[in-house]
C-alpha cells in the first residue's frame, strides 16, 4: 500500500517537475511528459464530467433522468426538455435581462473607472490626492457588507425591481481603478502631448489615443466584470422580487424553491444558460490569458 | 481620429523636450479637465458605496426597520448583542472554516493546472477550456447542478459512481454535518479554480524564457528548474492569488443558499446568509447591520495584513 503512494508521490513530483518549460520549442515526449499528460487528462475529465452529466441528463425524455440504474443515455435522445423550458416563456425572459443588465454594467463599469483611471494618472487637480486615496479604500469594502444599507437606499429612491436598481450599485469598482490607473501610468506621455501639440483637446486625446492603447487591458477587465455580472446572484437576489425582472440565476432558484425541480429541465437550462459565455470564452481565451497578464493581477 | 492620426508617428519623431514646454506654455493641457474625467465614477462611488457605508454605520446604532426609516436610535446595544450571540460566533466560525478548507485546495489546484497546461505545451484549449469552464456558470445554476449529482439519495451520480466502487452509497452528502461543508468546499472548488488557474497561467507566461536557458546551461534538472526559477517567479503571484481568493471565500454565499439554505442544524451557515435571514427575512436590520460591521472589521484585517506581506516583499525584493 505505501509502496504505491509513494510511487504516486514521485510521479506526481517527476511530473511537476517537469512543468518547467524549456525555450522556444516543445518538449519531447519523454516519460515524465506522458505522466504528466495522463495527470491532466485526468485532471481534466474530473472537471469536464459533470458538465457532460448536466448534458445527457437534459436531453433524456421526462421521468427517465430519476431512474436507476443511472444510464448516461435514456431510451431517446429528445430536445423535450429544451422545449419545454423555452415554452415556459419566463428563462428566454430572464436571459434577456441577464443579457441586458451584463451589457449595461460593463459598458459603465469600464468607461466610468477608464476614465476615472485617466483623471487620477494623468491630471492634476486640487484634492486629486485625497480622493484617489479615498477611493483606493474602498476596495476594502465589499459589496456584500452593503446589503442592508443599499437596499434601505434602493426603497428610497423607488429602484426596487428595476434594471437600473441592479446595475447602478455595481458600476462603481474601485479596484478597477487602480488596475487601470497603474496602466496608464505606465504609457509614456510623449505620444500624448504630441497630440497636445497638434491640437487636439483632452477628451480627443482619451479616446482615440489612451484608449485605443489600453485594448489588451481594457478587454480582460471588461469581459470579467461582464462574468461576474453575469454570474451574480446576491444583489439581484434582493433587489428584484417581480419575476419578469429577474436575472436568470435568481429565476432558476425562484422556480426551484416554488415548484420543486424537474431536473431534465434545470439541466437544459443549464446548457442554455451556459453556452453564450462558454462560446465567449472558447473563441478568445488565448486574448483572455494574455489580457489577464496586462492587468499586472497576476503579480509581475 | 483622422485628425490625430498623424500624431502619432511625429511623437516618435520630435524630441518630447522640445514639444512639452511648448504645449505646457500655450494652454497646460495636464491640468485641464480632471474633474470632468472623475466626475462621474466619483458621483456613483459616493451614491452606491461611501453613502451605504455611513447609512450602514447609522443602521447598526438603531432598531430600523428594511426601509431604513423609524428607527430609534440604540447605541452600541446591536453590537453588544451580536458579540454575545452564539449564533452570530457560529456563522463566523463556519465562515473561517469554509475559507480556510476551500482556499487551500483553490490555490494549489490552480497551480498544478497552470504548470501542467503550461508545461504540456499540447493541446492547450483544451485544458484552458475544460478548468475555466465551470467558472463561467452562474452560482445558482452550479448549485443546482451539484445538488443534482450528489444530493438525490440511490438515484443521484455521486451515489451511483460510489457504489460502482463498492463503497456504500447513501452517505449523507448535504444532511449529514460531517459532509456538508466539505460537499460545498468540493462544489466550490469544481466552481471557482478557473480564476486562480487563469492568474498562474498569465504569470507563467510572463516568465522570461531567458532565466529557463540560463539554468539549462547550468546543467539543471527539471525538477531543479521548478524549484529554483519557477516557484520563486510565481511568488508575488501567489501572494496575490491567497488574498484574492481570502476574501472571495469569505464572502461565501450563493452556494450556500442554494445546496442547504445554511443547513443541517446551522452547520453551514456562513455570516452573509445570517445578516440576510436577520435583516431580510427577520426584519431586524439594525443588528443586522451591526453583524455586517463586526465582519466588515474582519475582512479589513486581512486586507491590512496583506498590504504589510506586499510592502515586506517588496522590499525583499529591491534589496
Amino acid at each position: 500500500m505505501s509502496a504505491t503512494t509513494d510511487q504516486a508521490v514521485s510521479a506526481t513530483t517527476k511530473t511537476l517537475a517537469a512543468a518547467a518549460p524549456v525555450a522556444g520549442r516543445r518538449p519531447r515526449w519523454t516519460r515524465g511528459r506522458i505522466a504528466m499528460l495522463a495527470l491532466a487528462s485526468v485532471l481534466a475529465l474530473v472537471w469536464v464530467l459533470p458538465l457532460l452529466y448536466a448534458l445527457a441528463t437534459s436531453l433524456k425524455p421526462m421521468g427517465e433522468e430519476v431512474e436507476t440504474p443511472l444510464t448516461w443515455i435514456g431510451s431517446t435522445l429528445t430536445l423535450d426538455a429544451y422545449d419545454k423550458v423555452w415554452a415556459a416563456g419566463d428563462i428566454p425572459r430572464w436571459m434577456f435581462n441577464t443579457a441586458y443588465i451584463s451589457v449595461m454594467t460593463t459598458l459603465l463599469t469600464v468607461v466610468l473607472c477608464a476614465m476615472a483611471a485617466y483623471g487620477f494618472a494623468r491630471t492634476d487637480f486640487k484634492g486629486r490626492k485625497v480622493l484617489y486615496g479615498l477611493v483606493l479604500a474602498g476596495i476594502m469594502v465589499p459589496p456584500q457588507v452593503l446589503m442592508a444599507p443599499l437596499f434601505a437606499e434602493m426603497t428610497a429612491l423607488g429602484l426596487v425591481d428595476t434594471y437600473w436598481g441592479v446595475i447602478l450599485p455595481q458600476v462603481a469598482v474601485p479596484a478597477m481603478v487602480f488596475i487601470l490607473v497603474k496602466f496608464f501610468e505606465g504609457v509614456p506621455r510623449e505620444l500624448e502631448e504630441a497630440a497636445f501639440c497638434d491640437g487636439a483637446g483632452r477628451w480627443r486625446v482619451f479616446w482615440t489615443i489612451v484608449m485605443p492603447l489600453s485594448r489588451p487591458v481594457l478587454a480582460a477587465v471588461a469581459i470579467f466584470t461582464f462574468i461576474s455580472t453575469w454570474n451574480n446572484f446576491l444583489w439581484p437576489f434582493l433587489v428584484t422580487t417581480d419575476p419578469n425582472g429577474m436575472t436568470l440565476p435568481v429565476g432558476l432558484v425562484n422556480v426551484q424553491s416554488t415548484y420543486g425541480v424537474r431536473y431534465s429541465q434545470v439541466m437544459a437550462s443549464l446548457v442554455i444558460a451556459g453556452l453564450p459565455l462558454l462560446i465567449v470564452f472558447a473563441l478568445f481565451q488565448r486574448q483572455i490569458v494574455r489580457g489577464v497578464a496586462h492587468t499586472g493581477l497576476a503579480g509581475q | 481620429m483622422t485628425a490625430t492620426a498623424p500624431a502619432t508617428p511625429s511623437a516618435a519623431a520630435a524630441p518630447p523636450a522640445d514639444s512639452a514646454p511648448a504645449a505646457r506654455g500655450i494652454r497646460r493641457p495636464w491640468t485641464e479637465h480632471g474633474l470632468t474625467f472623475t466626475a462621474p465614477f466619483l458621483l456613483m462611488y459616493a451614491l452606491f458605496l461611501l453613502w451605504p457605508v455611513v447609512l450602514g454605520l447609522k443602521m447598526s446604532l438603531g432598531d430600523d426597520n428594511i426601509t431604513g426609516s423609524g428607527g430609534e436610535f440604540v447605541g452600541f446595544d446591536n453590537y453588544a448583542e451580536a458579540l454575545t450571540d452564539p449564533g452570530m460566533w457560529d456563522a463566523l466560525w463556519n465562515t473561517v472554516w469554509f475559507t480556510v478548507l476551500s482556499t487551500v485546495p483553490l490555490v494549489l489546484c490552480g497551480l498544478v493546472f497552470a504548470l501542467l497546461a503550461h508545461g504540456l505545451r499540447f493541446v492547450d484549449w483544451l485544458w484552458r477550456l475544460s478548468w475555466f469552464a465551470p467558472f463561467l456558470l452562474p452560482s445558482g445554476i452550479v448549485g443546482l447542478l451539484w445538488l443534482w449529482i450528489i444530493y438525490p439519495a440511490e438515484f443521484g451520480f455521486a451515489d451511483q459512481l460510489l457504489a460502482t466502487f463498492g463503497l456504500e452509497p447513501g452517505i449523507g452528502w448535504l444532511s449529514d454535518e460531517r459532509y456538508a461543508m466539505l460537499s460545498i468546499v468540493g462544489t466550490t472548488v469544481w466552481w471557482t479554480v478557473g480564476f486562480n488557474f487563469l492568474l498562474y497561467l498569465a504569470a507563467l507566461q510572463s516568465i522570461p524564457q531567458h532565466l529557463y536557458e540560463a539554468a539549462e546551461l547550468d546543467g539543471a534538472t527539471a525538477w531543479q528548474r521548478l524549484r529554483h526559477v519557477t516557484l520563486p517567479m510565481l511568488r508575488r503571484t501567489t501572494l496575490v492569488v491567497v488574498v484574492l481568493q481570502l476574501l472571495a471565500s469569505l464572502k461565501v454565499f450563493d452556494q450556500i443558499y442554494i445546496m442547504t439554505q445554511g443547513g443541517p442544524d446551522d452547520a453551514t451557515r456562513p455570516i452573509l446568509l445570517y445578516v440576510y435571514q436577520e435583516g431580510f427575512t427577520g426584519y431586524r436590520i439594525g443588528y443586522a447591520s451591526a453583524v455586517s460591521y463586526i465582519f466588515f472589521a474582519l475582512i479589513v484585517l486581512v486586507s491590512l495584513v496583506q498590504l504589510r506581506l506586499a510592502r515586506r516583499s517588496r522590499e525583499e525584493n529591491s534589496r
